[in-house]
């Protein structure tokens, strides 16, 4: 029988392709694919507020008490609106082009490198878009590139044939009140409880609350940062399926959002509308602790290849 | 300055530029609309007005009288005035707000804390500030009727912009009497209040 072959193009070709694994050919996919699937995400995450933002904004409109927060939360339903029919990003800044791709070990890119591929998909998207260019070249010069790339591009090798891009647009403003600690061990589930809430408290109005707040916990220093991002692509509020920091989650919740913050910073009981934490193993003399902050443009888009 | 009472709340029209516009009457957390021009800069405008003022030269713009928005939208499709345009941090701007302040700057649009030299300074020269909804990008473009670069044009998103607006909506954080939203907003709804 003849394999399934799902890479497009060069399988008449003469070049001998490689078997992957199960012994026959790797599914190849041509980068002009990657680029056209990126163009497409950059396009309609910047656009498309996703149904668990706007269910989580609509559920703490039925319990915030404050009306000039009710307010923001009715305007940012609006806003949603009004990007979703006019195709205007829902935020201005719409982010540095932040990817998390899982490709399964059975493929073989063609035609360019992963990193080009999506590099051209954000360089045609932010333009035919209308997104803004956010990203300059050198942190001291600030020269900008002129197209929002380089994008960030976190790989992971899986298993099988199969490849998966999320793309997770990333503003600047909630980025920057983001926060990493390397606790002492002793300080335990209090000192990383303590650690969050006090990240949201000192940001106050600054991240265009309400958030999601994501926190990285355990692992090494990088780690940490990486697992809080990746928190932020889980559908807004699903708990953690482990049940302790399930309860974490809840109990940081409550805490930040006694705050009074509130929807803008105007006060009120809706300063996050979810805490996600992921938890990695550290080592015996660590408590990493990250916090990124993500405002309630809490954007992400995925496609399978 | 008129009041409109069709809402709960009041709502307070104000008119740009504000020319010698007495702010007295407006309260933290009042809720305001905006209509006539603005000024829309961020950080680069910032640095190179202040730079500007540091070497003696004018500013390009008059700023007597005038708010600034701190907005770098995103690009204009075609048909529409401007891109989505919703507020930045306005913190960032604190290290410059001071000096525009000292050139008769009478309010600041943004979103975000002030740091208390530009608190101090606002009520020194009577201005206010006033906050936008964050991320409410494209509902507030549509407030924004005509938007033109007058200066620093190679800023791109970050040029100074003259922009025209109708019924910004927008709400009072600092008042000329010191009051602060963001302070009152925390200490009514936080934990150990009476709400």
């Amino acid at each position: 029988m003849v394999p399934p072959c799902f890479g497009a193009g060069d399988s008449g070709s003469a070049v001998q392709r490689a078997l992957g694994e199960s012994g026959r050919p790797m599914r190849e996919i041509p980068a002009e694919r990657i680029t056209e699937a990126v163009r497409q995400l950059c396009i309609e995450a910047n656009t498309e507020l996703g149904q668990d933002v706007l269910a989580a904004c609509a559920e703490a409109r039925k319990h915030e008490p404050s009306p000039a927060g009710v307010d923001v939360l009715d305007q940012i339903e609006e806003n949603a609106r009004i990007a979703r029919e006019t195709k205007l990003p829902l935020c201005q800044d719409t982010g540095f082009a932040v990817f998390f791709v899982e490709l399964g070990q059975e493929v073989r890119l063609t035609g360019g490198t992963l990193a080009e591929a999506i590099n051209e998909g954000v360089r045609q998207g932010y333009k035919e878009g209308y997104l803004r260019k956010s990203i300059v070249a050198d942190p001291f010069d600030r020269k900008n590139t002129g197209d929002n790339t380089p994008a960030v591009i976190h790989l992971d090798l899986v298993a099988g044939e199969r490849m998966r891009v999320v793309f997770a647009p990333k503003g600047g403003g909630s980025e920057n009140m983001s926060r990493l600690g390397m606790l002492k061990p002793a300080q335990g589930r209090e000192g990383v409880k303590q650690f969050v809430v006090d990240t949201v408290s000192r940001a106050g109005p600054d991240p265009c609350p309400p958030l999601v707040v994501g926190v990285g916990l355990g692992g090494t220093f990088e780690v940490a940062a990486t697992i809080a991002k990746r928190s932020l692509l889980r559908p807004v509020g699903h708990p953690n399926p482990d049940l302790e920091l399930a309860k974490l989650e809840r109990d940081i919740f409550q805490e930040v959002n006694a705050l009074g913050i509130g929807p803008q910073g105007f006060g009120g009981k809706t300063t996050a509308l979810a805490v996600h934490v992921e938890s990695h193993p550290c080592h015996i003399a660590s408590l990493p602790v990250a916090v990124n902050i993500q405002c309630h443009s809490a954007r992400h888009k995925e496609v399978e290849l | 300055m008129s009041e409109e009472s069709s809402e709960e709340a009041q709502t307070f029209e104000l008119e740009a530029p504000l020319g010698d516009a007495d702010l007295e009457g407006l309260e933290a957390g009042q809720r305001v609309r905006i209509n006539g021009v603005i000024f829309g800069a961020r950080d680069s405008a910032h640095r190179r007005m202040v730079e500007a003022l540091d070497a003696g030269e004018p500013l390009p713009v008059d700023l007597a009288g005038q708010m600034i928005y701190y907005v770098g939208p995103s690009p204009a499709p075609p048909g529409h005035a401007i891109g989505s345009a919703g507020p930045t941090t306005s913190g960032r701007m604190d290290v410059f707000a001071p000096r525009l302040l000292e050139c008769g700057l009478k309010a600041m649009i943004g979103k975000g804390s002030r740091s208390a030299e530009v608190r101090e300074a606002m009520q020194k020269h009577k201005a206010v500030y006033l906050a936008v909804v964050g991320g409410a990008a494209a509902l507030i473009s549509r407030s924004i009727v005509e938007a033109e670069v007058v200066a620093y044009d190679d800023l791109g998103p970050e040029a100074l912009r003259r922009l025209t607006v109708r019924g910004l909506p927008a709400v009072v954080i600092n008042d000329v009497r010191g009051g602060d939203l963001y302070e009152q907003g925390r200490a009514r709804y936080g934990k150990g209040s009476s709400s």
